[in-house]
């Protein structure tokens, strides 16, 4: 039996801890041991980018990290920017904007585009373009994503 | 449009609502296959597969997996003689006495943890008699070729399918028609070419997901990330030897489909599994790497075409033989190549043309159904030469089409009088959006631009009669409750179901549910979520529910007013009368009914409005020339031209503007519309320029994200146009037709007719990566 490890770190502003295996990956404890399903898993290999979420404000693939690495630190999932009653304004214009179609990207173009946005409150198309060329999408062309963001960023800016 | 027929589309039938259950899309509260919480009593599986591409099973011995701690089943081929299989059952659950594919599932094993499931395996010893490989159908149709399947001649099969025993053909569409050697001599300028086009995968970016669980009663329920709930619960009852009604299954959320979550593939071996776990659910979550194997992939095709116009440019003949690649099961695939078989000219009237469509086994992954069903493959060879036709004979690439495109009235290639279709309309459309005939000038000395059009048609591929049911309810509160069987993949189906719901009872759209997720045990029959079919067919069933429940509400509502019904509507949920002006809200209505005018007792109660929806007309095609009366229900029609600038030092293709116009019959949702368009657009020029399944000897070479690479944002052109076209299908709900799979179906042809038009290289096999276009230059001389 491995020796488990005692973790503790801050998910969406609420603090856990929880004996865990060392080898478990970010992604899986966010799913399995927190339940929190949000975060999606298309790839388990860096690539996809659907497993996108804020470590300590950073944009980092949970499938690449162990849980141990975010010992002590802040996580921010998808379930912790906006609620079905307050959605977050980039949340809202993916939403409104046809920013999505299966959705299972969808979480994780919007943990990317969380930072970003606060970086770059006016970006240009390419600027945008570039912020989201590692998340896939095989639904939209993308086209679609790219207005939700502008139309994200508008909102921001308001 | 007119405004007459506009008056009569009701709200919010043309409007761009937005998608219903997008909330739980970006909060995270979506529920997806893996998502669903099943506790500790979940087991996991992992599956052995070949690693040979074929070969004879001598032995398995499971002996010490089975005794290793926390292992709970091993299942091998042995367990399940049955057969399963769309259109031809040709394959088991785990495979039995052979293998026929690098992947192909030899055992399963359940365990208490990943991990474990993994070390069983190791565990496991399997002894093969490796067998000469098939790796090209061209070579597998040989009659020399080593046999895949030489139980061939003992399977069951659909009665429009022709295989050929003792062959590796599974399937041989014919098509005659005309006089083909005769008419070559009328020809002024003749065209010859082959083309290849590799195998692809569909690339859902969620990956297979089941669980399955058998309980004591012998009850199955199956949890999938599905297209197809009842056609899996069909055939996994088929291959289990169990009726359909013990077998359920659940089909939550599911992220990207584009037919490979069709048909049944990976879910039938966890339930297979999940037989000896004594009532344990277990799960099968593929990985990437099993993604491009495990689940379908798009078939290969070797296609030759031959085609001449006459000095009018109209086109006189055409022979074509497509080969295609169908792996080692065609049991989906065989309708494939019968699609190709049908619509084998492309979108032209062609007097007289030859055409054979052979499916062929080979020790590839499975072919299955793939976003268009065989027409991007074989539109990517057929449009290219259409457009060197033009060339040759010194018309220009938009005439040509317009000159011998299909229209209104005219004889399809299997002598179908072709219904009303706004081809014209879209090919006119998309020349004048791109500037067709203007070249504009190269970003860089080194940059060379070009542009190229492509057309097509599809129609729904389906047996004649894929059915859809619905039903609708309506609660206390005004709410209608909409049952169906078919799935929103992303494509938008629940939203358009709800608007033509609405439309037809006569309730605003907010206020319209879907009842999801689909569960065979309660909702409706549907056949599958394929063949761009669900907005036609399954619309129709639900408009025939909805006009059900209307009828019962007006019905009673006359009753208990004393009025004739001709002078009742229903109106944004309020019943009106237009001679009494009396008015009252549906919801007051439909649960408990009204008192009699005289007040002695009640009349009416729940409401439930039933429909169907089946094609009755679809006849059957002469084995031997393809002809008969209809062949299919109906052909999406639609034309794309794009914008191209390739880099003369390195070969490098970008597509700088892509607009499609395609003929909906009417756009139920444009804004879905649209979205459709531009996904079909980005997926089909990924396919053009990255995509390809690298196949070395039986193995595939490149089966990760980082080998196998998909457009990015900023691959994909910021400059995409969509034109949607209307000319109504005369049995669509509100003259609707599919567009699901139609946009990436001429996408390739267009970049390749693009780059020619660039640079003068025809490219007769994609993806034209860097390097190939730039050797393809260097060959003729262009570059040094
Ligand atoms: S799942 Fe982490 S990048 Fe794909
Ligand atoms: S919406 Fe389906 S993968 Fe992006």
């Amino acid at each position: 039996m491995t020796k488990l490890f005692k973790l503790s770190l801050t998910v969406n502003g609420n603090p856990y801890e929880r004996q865990i295996e060392p080898r478990l990956l970010l992604s899986d404890f966010l799913r399995h041991e927190l339940g929190m399903t949000g975060t999606h898993v298309g790839c388990e290999h860096g690539v996809c980018g659907a497993c996108t979420v804020l470590l300590n404000g950073d944009p980092v693939r949970s499938c690449l990290m162990f849980a141990v690495q975010a010992h002590g630190h802040e996580v921010l999932t998808v379930e912790g920017l906006g609620t079905i009653d307050d959605l977050h304004p980039i949340q809202q214009a993916f939403w409104e904007a046809h920013g999505l179609q299966c959705g299972f990207c969808t979480p994780g173009f919007l943990t990317t585009l969380v930072p970003f946005l606060e970086e770059n409150p006016d970006p240009s198309e390419e600027e945008i373009r570039v912020a989201i060329s590692g998340n896939l999408c095989r639904c939209t062309g993308y086209q679609h994503i790219v207005e939700a963001v502008q139309l994200a960023a508008e909102k921001m800016r308001a | 449009m007119t405004t007459e027929i506009k008056e009569r589309i009701p709200s919010p039938i043309g409007e761009s609502k937005p998608r219903l259950e997008n909330d739980q899309k970006v909060t995270g509260a979506a529920i997806f296959a893996d998502d669903i919480q099943f506790g500790n009593s979940l087991l996991y599986a992992r599956i052995m597969h070949s690693p040979h591409p074929h070969a004879l099973i001598k032995s398995i011995d499971t002996s010490k997996a089975e005794a290793l701690p926390g292992v709970k089943a091993v299942v091998t081929g042995a367990d399940f003689p049955g057969y399963l299989g769309l259109y031809l059952q040709d394959r088991h659950i785990f495979c039995r006495d052979r293998v026929r594919y690098v992947g192909d599932p030899v055992l399963g094993v359940a365990a208490t943890s990943e991990e474990i499931a993994v070390k069983a395996l190791d565990l496991i010893d399997v002894e093969y008699e490796v067998l000469e490989p098939v790796l090209n159908a061209e070579e597998g149709a040989k009659p020399d070729a080593p046999l895949i399947h030489p139980d061939l001649g003992n399977y069951k099969v659909a009665n429009f399918i022709f295989p050929q025993p003792g062959t590796n053909i599974s399937n041989h569409f014919k098509l005659r028609k005309g006089d083909v050697d005769g008419a070559w001599e009328k020809c002024s300028t003749i065209v010859e070419r082959k083309f290849w086009v590799p195998h692809i995968q569909h690339v859902p970016i969620e990956p297979h997901t089941a669980i399955a669980q058998w309980d004591e009663t012998g009850e199955i329920t199956l949890w999938a990330s599905s297209q197809s709930p009842f056609a899996q619960r069909n055939l996994l009852a088929q291959a289990l030897g169990v009726s359909q009604s013990s077998v359920r299954v659940i089909a939550p959320k599911i992220g990207g489909g584009f037919g490979c979550k069709a048909g049944i593939s990976m879910e039938a071996l966890v339930v297979a599994i999940a037989s000896k776990t004594n009532g344990r659910p277990v799960k099968l979550l593929l990985t990437r790497e099993e993604e491009f194997h495990t689940a379908f992939v798009r078939q290969e095709l070797i296609a030759y075409y031959k085609m001449g116009c006459d000095e009018n440019g109209k086109i006189l003949a055409m022979e074509n033989t497509y080969y295609w690649g169908g792996g080692a099961s065609t049991e989906y695939g065989v309708n494939v190549t019968r699609a190709a078989g049908y619509s084998c000219t492309g979108p032209y009237e062609v007097p007289n043309v030859k055409a054979d469509s052979l499916c062929v086994y080979t020790n590839h992954p499975v072919g299955g159904a793939y976003r268009g069903f065989g027409m991007p493959e074989m539109h990517t060879g057929l449009e290219q030469c259409v457009d060197e036709l033009a060339y040759k004979a010194g018309i220009d690439p938009v005439d040509i089409r317009s000159i011998n495109c299909v229209k209104e009235g005219c004889e399809t290639v299997t002598g179908f009088k072709m219904h009303p279709t706004g081809l014209s309309q879209c090919i006119e459309e998309t020349a004048k959006a791109i500037q067709w005939g203007q070249k504009s000038p190269a970003s860089a000395p080194n940059k060379r631009r070009g542009k190229g059009t492509a057309i097509m048609w599809k129609a729904p591929a389906m047996p004649p009669n894929a059915g859809s049911s619905a039903w609708v309810e309506l609660a206390e509160d005004g709410t209608v409750n909409v049952g169906l069987g078919g799935q929103d993949l992303g494509q938008g189906a629940f939203t358009v179901m709800a608007q033509m719901a609405a439309a037809a009872l006569g309730v605003p759209y907010e206020s319209v549910r879907i009842s999801s997720p689909v569960d065979t045990r309660y909702s409706p029959y549907e056949w599958q979520t394929v063949a761009s079919r669900l907005t036609w067919s399954m619309g129709n069933a639900v408009v025939a529910a909805a006009t059900d429940a209307r009828r019962q509400v007006l019905d009673l509502v006359s009753e208990a007013w004393d009025e004739d019904p001709e002078d009742l509507d229903i109106r944004d949920g309020i019943v009106v009368s237009y001679k009494s002006e009396q008015e009252q809200p549906i919801k007051d209505i439909v649960v408990y009914g009204l008192p009699k005018p005289d007040d002695q007792g009640w009349l009416g109660g729940p409401i439930i409005g039933r429909g169907k929806f089946m094609p009755s007309y679809v006849t059957g095609l002469d084995a031997e020339t393809g002809q008969g009366t209809r062949s299919v229900v109906h052909y999406t029609t639609g034309s794309q031209s794009v914008e191209v600038e390739v880099d003369l030092d390195t070969g490098c293709v970008e597509v700088l503007r892509g607009v499609s116009a395609f003929d909906v019959g009417r756009a139920i949702n444009p804004a879905l519309v649209e979205a459709q368009i531009e996904g079909g657009f980005v997926q089909g020029m990924s396919s053009a320029l990255f995509e390809e399944m690298i196949m070395v000897d039986g193995f595939m070479q490149n089966p990760s994200f980082v080998d196998y690479r998909i457009a990015t944002t900023t691959d994909a052109p910021s400059d995409l146009q969509s034109i949607i076209v209307e000319v109504p299908q005369d049995d669509g709900p509100w003259g609707a037709r599919g567009i699901g799979e139609h946009p990436m179906v001429p996408t390739v042809a267009a970049i390749a007719n693009a780059i020619y038009d660039a640079v003068g290289i025809r490219m007769m096999s994609p993806p034209f990566s860097a390097e190939k276009v730039y050797l393809a230059m260097l060959e003729a001389g262009i570059v040094e």
